[in-house]
C-alpha cells in the first residue's frame, strides 16, 4: 500500500459522475474527464455513470492500488450527501481518506443550468480548483469522542412519550421534560380519534402511565430547558423546574384540596378547557394528568395575592404535599442525544375577523369542539352553546388558516380528517343538520377514505366552496337569530347563504410561538414555515444539521398521530444507534497554534464563542484546546501573524482553490477569456 | 482599458462566491434540489463559517482575475457557531472601506445572509450580483497588473540607460 | 406636513358638499392643500374596462404632475373620491410591477413632457386625517362632541381593497375611530365594507336599488341614525334612492347619509353652511338643537 506523508508529489485520481442524467445531461463529462486529465499532477481522469455505486468505488479503490495514487478527486454531487462515502472509499484504498476532495456539479451545476456549455466550462473551473486544493491536502487523523448514553426527549405529547417508551424499553436512561403541568399534549383534549374513533384518552392513558412508571424514564413535568451547551454524545442541559407549591412525592392526587378551596368555583379560565370553563387557583388540568399531582396559579390563588388566606386547603391535606414556600429549582443532566418533541400550536382564529371568531359566541375552534363533546369536558359532553342554545345546524369551515395567502400556505394535512370526525361526533351527539365547507378532501390515510364515504351514507352536507364570511346579517325571516356563512357552491355555480346555529372553524397546525427561541437554544435550524428543519426531506426526516439532536412529531411539520408516532420510532431508531455505536466521529477541522509563529498579541482569545483559546502564560503563546474546538475558523481568520491554521481548511488550500478557480489555461472551454 | 475587447469576445463576468456550510452553501445545493435555474457565473468555496474569510481571501481573488466576490453566510442571531457570522460583518465593513479606496465598484463585492431554508434567494442574489457585475464590465486585475509592471520594468531599463548623468 | 390635493370631477359636480368639508375641516385643522397644477379626470373605474393603457395613461399624468410639484414642496397626494384613490393607486401598482405597463405609460407621458419616476404617494383624507394628523389632535380641536349620533359607517368597496393600504379589507376600522374619537357612538355591523352597486343604480337599477336596501336597512335595524361614508358615489347611491327602495320594496327607509368629513366639520364647530350640510337629501338627526336648522344667513 502506498504510504503518502504529504511530501510526495501529488498523484491525483480523478472522476467525473454522470449521475445518469443528472449530472452528464447537461454537462459534458467526457470533455471534463479529458480536460481533467491534462491538469497538473493528475495521473488518470475517469467518467463513470455512478461515482457512489459500489463498482464507482471500486475504480478508486483499484486505482489507488494500481497506478500508485496518493489524492483523489470526484466531481459529482454535493459534498454534504457523499463526501464522507468518497472518503471512505479513499480509506479502503489505503490512503488517508483526508486526501480526498469533491466537486459539486450536480446540486451547484447541472441542476441550476439550462446552458450545457456554460455548465461545462463552471464544472472545468470547479474541478481545477479541486485538484490544486488538493495537492496541497494533508493526512488527519478523525477524533473519536465517547457517547453518553443518556437521552433527553423535550416535549410529552404522544410523540414525546412513544420516543421515550422506546428508547426505555431498550435500556437507555431518559429524562423527558413537558412544559406543561402533565404530559400528553394536544392528543389528551381530543375526544375520538379518526379513523377508528379510537377514544383518545383510552389509547393516551396507559402509555401516559407507563412513562410515569418505567424506571428507565425521569418525568420532568412543569419544567423547561433553559439552556444547552456541548456536542454530539456530550451535551450538558440546564432544566428549569417550575413550582408547582405542591410536592410530587406527597400529593396522590386525591383532589380534596381543590373540593376546599376557599373559592366555591372557579374563576380562571380552564386552559385545558380552551377557556370553556373555569379552574379553582389549586387545579390538576385533567383527572387523569400524568404526573397526577396537582398545582397552585401564583397569580389568582389568595395566599400569594395577600398572604392572609384561611388555607382550607392545607387543612385539608392529610399527606401535608402542600408547600407555599416551594421554590425553583435549576438541574443540569448530561446526555448524549436529544430528541425535540414539541408538538405545535393551532393556528389564531382571530386572524380571520370575517369568520367571526371572538365576536360572534358560538363561532368555535376545532379544539374548543373536542372538549365540548367530550364526556369530561366543560358540558360533560352536552351540545350546550355559549348562549345556552343546543344547534339544530351546525356549520365546519375547513381550511381555516391553511392554504391561504393571507395567512398560511401549507396544507395543514389533519383538518379534514378532523373536521369529518367532528362532523360525526356533532351528529351523533344532537341530530343536527351538519354541513362541511371544503375546498378539496384530503382522507389520504389509511381507512382515511373509507371513513369518508361511511360519512356520506350518514346524510352529513358537503358544500364545495370557501367561505366568504360568517354573518349576523339576515336578508330573511328565517335567519334570525343565526349565523349565515355566505359561500360559492362551486359544484353549481351558486351563492349560498347557509344559516346555521353553530360554526366549527377548522383551524390549521402551527410551530409553537417561541420555535425560534427554542431552535436557537439547541442551534437547530427551522424550514420557511418555522417548523424544525429536517436534514433531508425524504431520506432523513428526523435528522437534524445538528449532529445528536433529532427532531419528531409536529414541530417537523403538521401530521397525525399515526405519522407522529412513527417518526417519534424514528427517532428513537436514530438516537439508539448514535448511542450504541458508542462513540462518534468528529470532523478533523479543528485549529491549531503553530507555536513559533504565534507573537502572544492575544487578539484570538476573546474571539472563541466556545472559549477554547487560552493563553499559556508561561511561553506567552495562544492554546487551543481541541476538544472544545468546533472548528468555524475565525480565529483563524483573526490571526494578525498567520499562525494560528485550521486542518482541511488551510489558508494555503483555500488559496490554491480560489487560483485554480479562476487561472484559465484551456482558451477553448473559457470562451476567450485571457 | 481592454472592457470593449473582451466584452466583445464574449466576456462573462467571473464570481468567486464564498458560502457557509450549514447555512447558505445548504441553501445553494437546495437551490438545486428545487432545479432553481440561475446564472452560471458564480463558482463556489466552501468554508465552515462566514467568520473563515480572511480578508485576503477577497483581495486575492479579485487579484487573480475574479470580476466579483460574493460572501454568504447565516443571518445574525442565527450563526452555527454562534457568532462567526458577527465577525465577518465586521470585517467585510472594513474591506468594502479598503475596495472604496482603490477604486474597486461597491457591486462587486457583496455579503449576503442566506439560511438553509432560502434556495430561491441564492438564485436571486446570484442573477442580481451578476446582472450588476455585467453592466460595470470586467475588472481585470491581472491584465492591468501585468500592465503596471511592464511599465515598471520600462522605467527602470530607463534609469539604468543614463549612466553618465548619475551626478546631474 | 402639507399635501397635495386631487379633487376628482365628482368633488366639482355631485360631490360638491365633499370637496367643501374637506377644504374647510383641513383649513380648520390649518393643514396646508395646494390643489394639483392642471389634473385632468382620473378614468374612474369606466374607462380602465376599455383601454387598460391609455386609462392608466390618463391617470399616470396626474402622478406625473404631482411628483413634478413635489419637488417644488409638496406633499404626498390626496384623492378624497375613493374611486380615483383606487384608479390613482392602481396606476401606480401596475406601472411597479408590469413592465409592458410602465413601457407604453411611460413613453406617453414623454409624448406629453412629462417624466414619471414612481414616487407619488397615493393618500385617502381618512389616512391622513387619522393616522398622520392623528386622533390626539383632532379631539383636542373637539368644540361640540356628537353625542347622540349613532353612526354606522360606510367605507364601500374601493378605499380598503385590493390593496389594504391603512385598513383591513373586509373589517376596517379607520373612520369608526374617528368617529369615537369625536365622541359619536360607532356601531359595528356587516356591512361596513360591501358594496352599494357602485354605477349600477344608472345601469341596472334593480341590482343597485337591492344592494342599497340591505345596506339601509341594515343600518336601520342595528339603531344607526347616521350612515357615514369616505366616498361621493356610495354618499349619491345610499342618499338618493331612498324614496325608490321604499316604493319598490315597501319599506319605510328614511337615513341620513353624509360625508365623515362633513360629520367631523361639525365636531371642529365649522358652521353648517360651509360643510355643505344644506345639500343633504335626508336632514340630519335631531339630537341636538344646535345641528338641526341650517341658518338662513350663514
Amino acid at each position: 500500500m502506498p504510504e503518502s506523508n504529504g511530501h510526495d508529489a501529488p498523484r491525483i485520481g480523478f472522476y467525473v459522475c454522470h449521475c445518469g442524467h443528472n449530472i452528464a445531461g447537461i454537462v459534458d463529462v467526457a470533455a471534463v474527464a479529458k480536460f481533467a486529465g491534462a491538469l497538473p499532477n493528475v495521473v488518470v481522469a475517469r467518467d463513470y455513470k455512478y461515482m457512489c455505486s459500489d463498482p464507482g468505488q471500486e475504480l478508486i479503490t483499484t486505482d489507488i492500488r494500481e497506478l500508485k495514487l496518493n489524492r483523489i478527486v470526484v466531481a459529482s454531487c454535493s459534498p454534504l450527501l457523499h463526501e464522507h462515502t468518497f472518503r471512505v472509499a479513499t480509506e479502503k484504498g489505503g490512503l488517508n481518506p483526508f486526501y480526498f476532495q469533491m466537486v459539486n456539479i450536480r446540486e451547484n451545476v447541472s441542476w441550476v443550468s439550462d446552458d450545457g456549455k456554460a455548465a461545462t466550462v463552471k464544472a472545468c473551473d470547479l474541478v481545477r480548483a479541486a485538484v490544486r486544493r488538493v495537492a496541497v491536502h494533508h493526512p488527519l487523523e478523525t477524533k473519536r469522542v465517547r457517547i453518553h448514553p443518556d437521552v433527553l426527549i423535550v416535549g410529552g405529547g404522544i410523540s414525546g412519550i412513544h420516543a421515550a417508551l422506546t428508547l426505555a424499553n431498550a435500556g437507555k436512561k431518559v429524562t423527558l421534560v413537558e412544559r406543561e403541568p402533565t404530559i400528553g399534549g394536544h392528543m389528551a383534549m381530543f375526544d375520538k380519534t379518526f379513523p377508528t374513533l379510537d377514544c383518545a384518552a383510552c389509547i393516551l392513558t396507559p402509555k401516559m402511565s407507563a412513562v410515569k412508571n418505567h424506571p428507565n424514564i425521569t418525568l420532568w413535568s412543569y419544567s423547561e430547558v433553559t439552556e444547552v451547551s456541548g456536542y454530539v454524545g456530550n451535551y450538558t442541559v440546564k432544566v428549569k423546574r417550575k413550582p408547582r407549591y405542591v410536592s410530587e412525592e406527597l400529593c396522590v392526587g386525591c383532589m380534596e384540596c381543590i373540593d376546599a378551596c376557599v373559592y366555591k368555583e372557579g374563576k380562571t379560565p380552564d386552559e385545558f378547557n380552551q377557556g370553556l370553563s373555569k379552574r379553582k387557583p389549586v387545579y390538576i388540568p385533567f383527572p387523569q394528568a400524568t404526573p397526577q399531582v396537582v398545582l397552585i396559579d401564583p397569580e389568582t390563588c389568595i395566599e400569594f395575592k395577600s398572604g392572609r388566606c384561611k388555607k382550607t386547603c392545607v387543612e385539608k391535606c392529610d399527606r401535608d404535599a402542600i408547600d407555599f414556600k416551594q421554590k425553583e429549582e435549576i438541574r443540569e443532566i448530561r446526555v448524549g442525544a436529544i430528541i425535540l418533541a414539541t408538538g405545535f400550536k393551532t393556528f389564531d382564529a382571530k386572524r380571520i375577523p370575517y369568520y367571526g371568531y371572538g365576536k360572534f359566541p358560538n363561532v368555535y375552534t376545532s379544539i374548543e369542539v373536542e372538549r365540548l363533546v367530550n364526556a369530561s369536558g366543560p358540558t360533560s359532553g352536552e351540545l350546550i352553546l355559549r348562549d345556552g342554545r343546543r344547534p339544530k345546524t351546525v356549520g365546519i369551515i375547513h381550511c381555516v388558516g391553511s392554504r391561504d395567502k393571507n395567512t398560511n400556505r401549507w396544507c395543514s394535512r389533519t383538518c379534514c380528517m378532523y373536521s369529518l370526525k367532528l362532523a360525526h361526533l356533532l351528529k351523533e351527539h344532537s341530530h343536527a343538520e351538519v354541513y362541511n365547507f371544503y375546498i378539496d378532501i384530503r382522507a389520504a390515510g389509511k381507512a382515511y377514505e373509507e371513513f369518508y364515504d361511511k360519512l356520506l351514507e350518514e346524510n352529513i352536507h358537503f358544500i364545495r366552496g370557501r367561505v366568504a364570511e360568517v354573518t349576523d346579517w339576515c336578508a330573511r325571516p328565517e335567519e334570525k337569530d343565526k349565523l349565515i356563512i355566505r359561500v360559492e357552491d362551486t359544484m353549481i355555480g351558486v351563492v349560498r347563504r347557509v344559516p346555521v346555529d353553530m360554526v366549527v372553524l377548522a383551524v390549521g397546525m402551527e410551530p409553537k410561538e417561541d420555535a425560534q427561541d427554542v431552535r436557537r437554544m439547541f442551534n437547530i435550524s427551522c424550514s420557511t414555515e418555522g417548523f424544525f428543519l429536517e436534514r433531508h426531506p425524504k431520506l432523513a426526516p428526523v435528522d437534524t444539521f445538528t449532529d445528536g439532536i433529532y427532531i419528531a412529531g409536529a414541530c417537523q411539520g403538521p401530521k397525525d398521530i399515526p405519522d407522529s408516532v412513527a417518526q417519534a420510532g424514528a427517532a428513537a431508531a436514530q438516537a439508539l444507534s448514535l448511542i450504541d455505536a458508542g462513540e462518534v466521529e468528529l470532523e478533523p477541522n479543528t485549529a491549531y497554534v503553530v507555536e513559533e509563529d504565534c507573537s502572544g498579541c492575544k487578539s484570538c482569545l476573546a474571539i472563541c464563542p466556545y472559549t477554547a483559546i487560552s493563553r499559556d502564560e508561561a511561553k506567552q503563546k495562544a492554546v487551543i484546546n481541541e476538544a472544545l474546538c468546533k472548528g468555524c475558523g475565525t480565529c483563524v481568520a483573526t490571526c494578525p501573524s498567520g499562525a494560528i491554521r485550521q486542518h482541511l481548511f488551510e489558508d494555503e488550500q483555500i488559496f490554491s482553490e480560489i487560483q485554480g478557480l479562476l487561472e484559465a489555461d484551456e482558451p477553448i472551454l473559457t470562451g476567450g477569456q485571457a | 482599458m481592454t472592457t470593449t475587447a473582451e466584452q466583445k469576445n464574449g466576456w462573462e463576468p467571473r464570481i468567486v462566491a464564498f458560502f457557509c456550510n450549514w447555512c447558505t452553501y445548504t441553501a445553494a445545493d437546495l437551490a438545486g434540489v428545487s432545479r432553481l435555474r440561475h446564472a452560471p457565473n458564480a463558482r463556489i468555496i466552501r468554508v465552515m463559517c462566514s467568520g473563515r474569510l480572511d480578508p485576503q481571501f477577497v483581495l486575492d481573488a479579485f487579484a487573480r482575475g475574479a470580476d466579483g466576490v460574493l460572501v454568504g453566510g447565516c443571518h445574525p442571531g442565527d450563526c452555527h457557531y454562534m457568532e462567526g457570522n458577527y465577525k465577518a460583518l465586521r470585517r467585510v465593513r472594513l474591506l468594502e472601506r479598503m475596495l472604496d479606496a482603490m477604486g474597486i465598484h461597491r457591486d462587486r463585492f457583496r455579503l449576503e445572509w442566506i439560511s438553509a431554508a432560502e434556495g430561491e434567494k441564492v438564485k436571486t442574489t446570484i442573477n442580481d450580483m451578476v446582472a450588476r457585475v455585467r453592466a460595470l464590465g470586467p475588472l481585470g486585475l491581472p491584465g492591468r497588473f501585468a500592465d503596471w509592471d511592464r511599465e515598471m520594468e520600462e522605467l527602470a531599463h530607463a534609469v539604468a540607460a543614463h549612466t553618465e548623468d548619475v551626478h546631474a | 406636513m402639507s399635501y397635495l390635493y386631487f379633487p376628482g370631477c365628482s368633488l366639482r359636480s355631485t360631490g360638491r358638499a365633499y370637496e367643501e368639508s374637506i377644504l374647510a375641516v383641513f383649513r380648520k385643522l390649518q393643514i396646508p392643500l395646494t390643489e394639483l397644477e392642471d389634473w385632468n379626470c382620473c378614468g374612474a373605474t369606466a374607462y380602465v374596462s376599455i383601454d387598460e393603457n391609455r386609462a392608466f395613461t390618463l391617470a399616470a399624468r396626474n402622478l406625473a404632475i404631482a411628483e413634478r410639484m413635489k419637488t417644488n414642496g409638496g406633499g404626498d397626494l390626496m384623492a378624497p373620491c375613493s374611486a380615483c384613490y383606487l384608479v390613482l393607486e392602481k396606476t401606480q401598482h401596475y406601472m411597479e410591477t408590469d413592465d409592458g405597463v410602465k413601457q407604453e405609460v411611460t413613453a406617453a407621458l414623454r409624448r406629453g413632457g412629462l417624466d414619471y419616476r414612481g414616487t407619488t404617494k397615493v393618500r385617502h383624507p381618512l389616512d391622513i386625517l387619522v393616522n398622520d394628523i392623528g386622533l390626539d389632535r383632532i379631539s383636542k380641536a373637539v368644540v361640540h362632541p356628537m353625542k347622540g349620533m349613532n353612526v354606522c359607517c360606510y367605507y364601500g368597496c374601493q378605499v380598503v381593497r385590493p390593496f389594504e393600504t391603512f385598513d383591513h379589507a373586509a373589517y376596517p376600522v379607520t373612520m369608526d375611530r374617528l368617529v369615537t374619537a369625536l365622541g359619536g357612538k360607532s356601531i359595528d355591523w356587516p356591512m361596513k365594507a360591501r358594496c352599494c352597486g357602485g354605477s349600477l343604480t344608472g345601469t341596472i337599477q334593480e341590482a343597485g336599488l337591492r344592494l342599497n336596501r340591505a345596506l339601509l336597512k341594515e343600518a336601520t335595524a342595528r339603531g344607526a341614525n347616521i350612515i357615514l361614508t369616505c366616498c361621493p358615489l356610495c354618499q349619491h347611491n345610499l342618499e338618493c334612492y331612498q324614496k325608490r327602495i321604499n316604493r319598490r320594496f315597501g319599506e319605510s327607509l328614511q337615513m341620513p347619509i353624509a360625508y365623515f368629513t362633513q360629520f367631523l366639520g361639525l365636531a371642529l364647530g365649522i358652521p353648517p353652511r360651509e360643510l355643505g350640510i344644506q345639500r343633504l337629501f335626508v336632514p340630519l338627526p335631531e339630537t341636538d338643537g344646535k345641528r338641526k336648522e341650517v341658518p338662513a344667513h350663514a
